[in-house]
């Protein structure tokens, strides 16, 4: 409860705040989102297994942003950054996607 | 942040102890109660480990759902946070054990103590909050400048370059329509020219035909009394060498004629015939050309003046500023002369 009332908070802010994003953090800002989103279904999933962990949350969470953004990053530096970003994306895709699986298997037995 | 420093330094020595647990969810869940002592450390060794098996264990979930939901479930919440919580803080270090179930803590041993959480909770809010914020700044971002803004350096230098590529094209283009444009123009002004030229060349050759009418300055010449045809052609020929550029006579009856190159004037009984008409005296010489030499030519000793004098008649000169010349001449079709080219 607090989590969702927290992400709705966050989403006012940026709202009502509008901020520019600033240019070096253009390329990561969207990757570390989806990175976060999968952490996010990853922490549903586990909470609806009954297995969710608090601290791996939120480790999960950061190393999650963290690691797409420095896989972005380094790319960038070696001049793929677009694949990278592109193959980040659709391994976070996927594994959202598993997730998500896994979460309508719990809510709709199906 | 400090917790995780912690968790890690003390999960260092029992690296071999837990190395076989990551492996797998199983052997774990199979031996909690035997592993219990000394795996207070592993849940959170494990925890990076951990979810990545709860990432990949996905594609393996679907065939064994039952099973596989219900294993972990059973075994794992229940014996940890009561092992940890209990065997941590002989085993830990003193200075650690306050902080110890605060980083382990499970959504099962929340109600045990509410202050665990909410140290957790708090810092799941602030990453949601992040999150969303992150998200709404995203959103904000990608639709306020849909295209340039979010592209990637590489490929805004992939658009730029074709952007040059077609704006080189266009330039080219603008460059060859402006040629044409250029010679269109100056083709018009060509042929404009041409046909002013024409046009002008024309009415010189319609005047010098006589099928144009003219006006100028120039004289009115009476001749009155007997007056040969000779006469007439002679003062014709004076004015001509004196250069007369349009001439015409009318006598005392009939209209008035266009002399041209081509007239011929005969005598006939009572007046004279000019290009076939018939005309009787006075007669009336309308030119136009330089008064001035045209008197002169006129007057010139032994000339037109003194011969038609000569013969009994007379002849009056006087300059006209506007000497109309509108009698006209019909034009001849040419029948044996052919333009060379």
């Amino acid at each position: 409860m607090i989590a969702v009332l927290a992400l709705i908070a966050g989403v006012v802010l940026g709202v009502v705040l509008d901020p520019t994003v600033p240019v070096a953090l253009q390329p990561y800002l969207p990757i570390a989102v989806v990175a976060a989103l999968d952490a996010v279904f990853g922490g549903i999933r586990a909470k609806l297994d009954g297995i969710f962990d608090d601290k791996q949350f939120v480790i999960s969470f950061i190393s999650n942003v963290l690691v797409a953004g420095v896989i972005v990053y380094l790319g960038d530096q070696l001049g793929v950054g677009g694949q990278l970003s592109t193959g980040v994306v659709v391994v976070l895709g996927v594994r959202i996607f598993g997730n998500v699986a896994a979460i309508r298997r719990h809510l709709f037995r199906a | 942040m400090t917790d995780e420093h912690r968790e890690t330094g003390v999960g260092w020595p029992d690296e071999p102890g837990a190395a076989a647990a990551p492996e797998t969810v199983t052997p774990r869940a199979a031996s909690p109660d035997a592993a219990a002592p000394s795996p207070e450390e592993l849940p959170p060794e494990e925890s990076p480990a951990g979810e990545r098996d709860a990432g990949e264990r996905v594609p393996q979930r679907p065939e064994p759902v039952a099973s596989g939901g219900s294993r972990p479930r059973g075994p794992r919440p229940a014996p940890e946070p009561d092992g940890l919580s209990e065997v941590d803080a002989p085993a830990e270090a003193d200075p650690d054990a306050p902080a110890e179930p605060d980083a382990a803590a499970e959504p099962e041993a929340a109600p045990e103590d509410r202050r665990r959480p909410s140290a957790a909770g708090v810092m799941i809010g602030l990453l949601l909050a992040l999150l969303g914020f992150a998200i709404a700044v995203q959103f904000k971002n990608v639709s306020t400048d849909p295209t340039l803004a979010a592209a990637r350096q590489e490929d805004l230098v992939r658009i730029l370059s074709d952007l040059e590529a077609r704006e080189e094209r266009l330039r080219a283009d603008i460059a060859e329509l402006e040629e044409s444009q250029r010679q269109l123009n100056s083709g018009a002004q060509g042929r404009q020219a041409a046909l002013e030229e024409a046009r002008r060349r024309a009415d010189d050759l319609g005047i010098l035909a006589g099928t144009l009418p003219a006006r100028g300055p120039g004289l009115h010449v009476h001749f009155g009394g007997p007056v040969k045809a000779r006469a007439i052609l002679d003062a014709v020929q004076e004015l001509r060498g004196a250069g007369a550029e349009a001439m015409q006579i009318s006598g005392g009856d009939g209209p008035a004629i266009r002399i041209v190159a081509s007239s011929y004037f005969l005598d006939a009984d009572g007046g004279i015939t000019v290009d076939g008409r018939r005309i009787t005296s006075p007669y009336t010489l309308r030119v136009i050309g330089d008064s001035e030499t045209m008197r002169t030519a006129l007057h010139i000793a032994g000339g037109v003046v003194e011969s038609v004098a000569k013969d009994g008649g007379t002849v009056t000169d006087e300059p006209v500023t506007l000497v109309e010349v509108t009698a006209l001449r019909e034009p001849s079709a040419m029948q044996f002369a052919r333009p060379v080219s």
